[in-house]
């Protein structure tokens, strides 16, 4: 079996080259497909590429959001499928599309993918919908919404780190929300400004090879590092004060092996940013400077979406190394984390 | 000895507000008049009937709308035998894919008012629209497509 070192050595070099997003609050009229189209479509435009250029297109979406059986489908509408193309899915974030791609280009033989992520979280009852992610015997037959589960993990965070309502407050207004510490709870110790939007939306990325990356876009953002992993199914078997696989993510992800200068952490709740940054030590990085999913948590984008905000930083020239983090599940169970970096 | 747990019953229940999307929420309402319209895709100029906004072959906004005629050919069909739930017609009935003149792709339709063993493959048929006061944004105001100027025999079974 080769060193470790060897194997990294193979790697192919893979850059996000553009990305484009559409966060809308309570879309009256389109669908899913009408959504996606010009994000798709400004994504090409930004290279100058057309569906014909790409090796390999990916997907995240969810049929539960949608509704539909094998809505994936029809979303691949706004790409066109013909002639027929290379495609794959994930009932997943976006980003865990990005990551499927980044590994089909380790392959060698393509050098472009094309991976969006479309959801409209207001077309069902989304707390409903989020409690069919849990054990179906014993958990989703009494049907904890998400907000309760992330507060029954608020709770815990604070008796154990010492840390405040008002610190959570912090963060909610670093993200841009109004604040309103004499609110009613949503779920103590939770309230209002501590939760996500309900936020339907797209993303789109393309992400090229070596010289073809190179070609496409003067400062490609390329992925030096990515990795994740997931924890128990069962809530009580998890240490919710903290995020193990996010921690360890990030260290395969070579995340410490030099300065961060911008991070976009993909918390829907306030609590969970605090959680984040403690598990991959982010001193002197920027956080959140999009506003994160406090601002637009589009369901399956929203973590695409950290990524394309923390390569823009790069392909910008705002940020030489950029941190991304993307997470699935309740309570933080399932973490992904993207290291790109300009050279 | 032991009582096996075989099974429990969890009742689910999701509502949805659903949206057709902008193009098909235009194909509706002009159902609702009387009128079946799709949309050419500007690139490869194929006409979408119910249109969806995009050319799933191209992969571009489909924005022009076309007015189709409401005759066309049944380019498939296939004659319904079985009974199931919430099924709106009796047995047997036919369904057939029908592409209407002008149109690129085909779509989902009854036939109705010939002997089912008459409906053939290229057989010229037209829509024939419930009363007026029953139309509405469902594809539903036609009751049932029907042969153009057929004279069926009466030697199989009737439907419709």
């Amino acid at each position: 079996m080769p060193r470790r070192s060897e194997a990294e050595a193979r790697l192919a070099d893979v850059a996000v080259v553009a990305f484009a997003q559409s966060n809308i609050f309570g879309e009256r009229e389109r669908n899913e497909v009408e959504i996606l189209m010009p994000v798709v479509r400004e994504v090409f435009d930004k290279v100058g590429l057309t569906k014909n250029d790409i090796g390999f297109t990916c997907s995240g979406t969810s049929d539960y959001l949608a509704g539909q059986p094998f809505s994936f489908v029809s979303a691949l509408d706004a790409v066109g499928a013909w002639p027929p193309i290379v495609e794959s899915h994930v009932e997943m974030d976006g980003a865990w599309a990005l990551y499927e791609a980044w590994v089909r280009l380790q392959h060698g033989d393509l050098d472009t993918a094309l991976v969006y992520a479309v959801g409209k979280s207001s077309m069902g009852d989304l707390l409903d919908v989020l409690s069919l992610q849990l054990d179906p015997y014993v958990v989703t037959p009494l049907w904890p919404d998400p907000v309760s589960l992330a507060a029954l993990q608020a709770r815990a965070y604070l008796e154990s780190s010492g840390k405040t309502e008002d610190d959570l407050a912090a963060v909610a207004a670093r993200a841009g929300r109004k604040i309103d510490t004499n609110s009613d709870y949503i779920a103590s110790p939770l309230r209002r400004h501590d939760c996500p939007p309900i936020t339907d939306g797209a993303a789109a990325i393309v992400l090229a090879v070596g010289d073809r990356a190179r070609e496409l876009c003067e400062r490609p953002a390329w992925i030096s590092g990515v990795d994740h992993r997931i924890e128990q199914h069962a809530l009580g078997a998890r240490d919710l004060t903290r995020s193990a696989s996010t921690k360890l993510a990030a260290e395969k992800a070579g995340a410490s092996s030099g300065p961060i200068d911008v991070a976009e952490l993909h918390a829907p709740f306030t609590h969970q940013e605090l959680i984040l940054r403690d598990a991959i030590g982010l001193d002197g990085a920027e956080v959140n400077p999009s506003g994160g999913a406090l601002k637009a948590n589009p369901l399956m984008v929203a973590g695409l979406e950290r990524i394309g905000e923390a390569a823009q930083r790069v392909i910008d020239g705002n940020a030489k190394r950029a941190l991304a983090h993307a997470t699935s599940g309740p309570c933080l169970q399932q973490n992904l984390v993207c290291v790109m970096e300009g050279r | 000895m032991s009582d096996d747990v075989t099974g429990i019953v969890v009742p689910l229940r999701l509502e949805y507000h659903y949206t057709p999307g902008v193009a098909a929420s235009r194909f509706l309402r002009h159902i609702a008049e009387g009128n079946y319209v799709g949309q050419r895709c500007p690139k490869c100029k194929k006409v979408y009937v119910p249109p969806r906004g995009s050319c799933p072959t191209c992969g571009v906004p489909t924005d022009e709308e076309v007015e189709l005629k409401q005759t066309g050919t049944i380019t498939a069909f296939c004659i319904v035998n079985i009974p199931f739930a919430g099924q709106a017609v009796e047995c047997p009935y036919v369904s057939a894919t029908i592409q209407l003149d002008g149109a690129d792709i085909g779509f989902y339709h009854l036939i109705q008012e010939i002997p089912y063993d008459q409906i053939h493959i290229g057989m010229r048929v037209e829509a024939v629209w419930k009363p007026k006061q029953e139309w509405g944004p469902t594809t539903e105001s036609i009751a049932h497509f029907r042969p153009i100027d057929a004279t069926p025999e009466r030697s199989g079974g009737t439907i419709g």
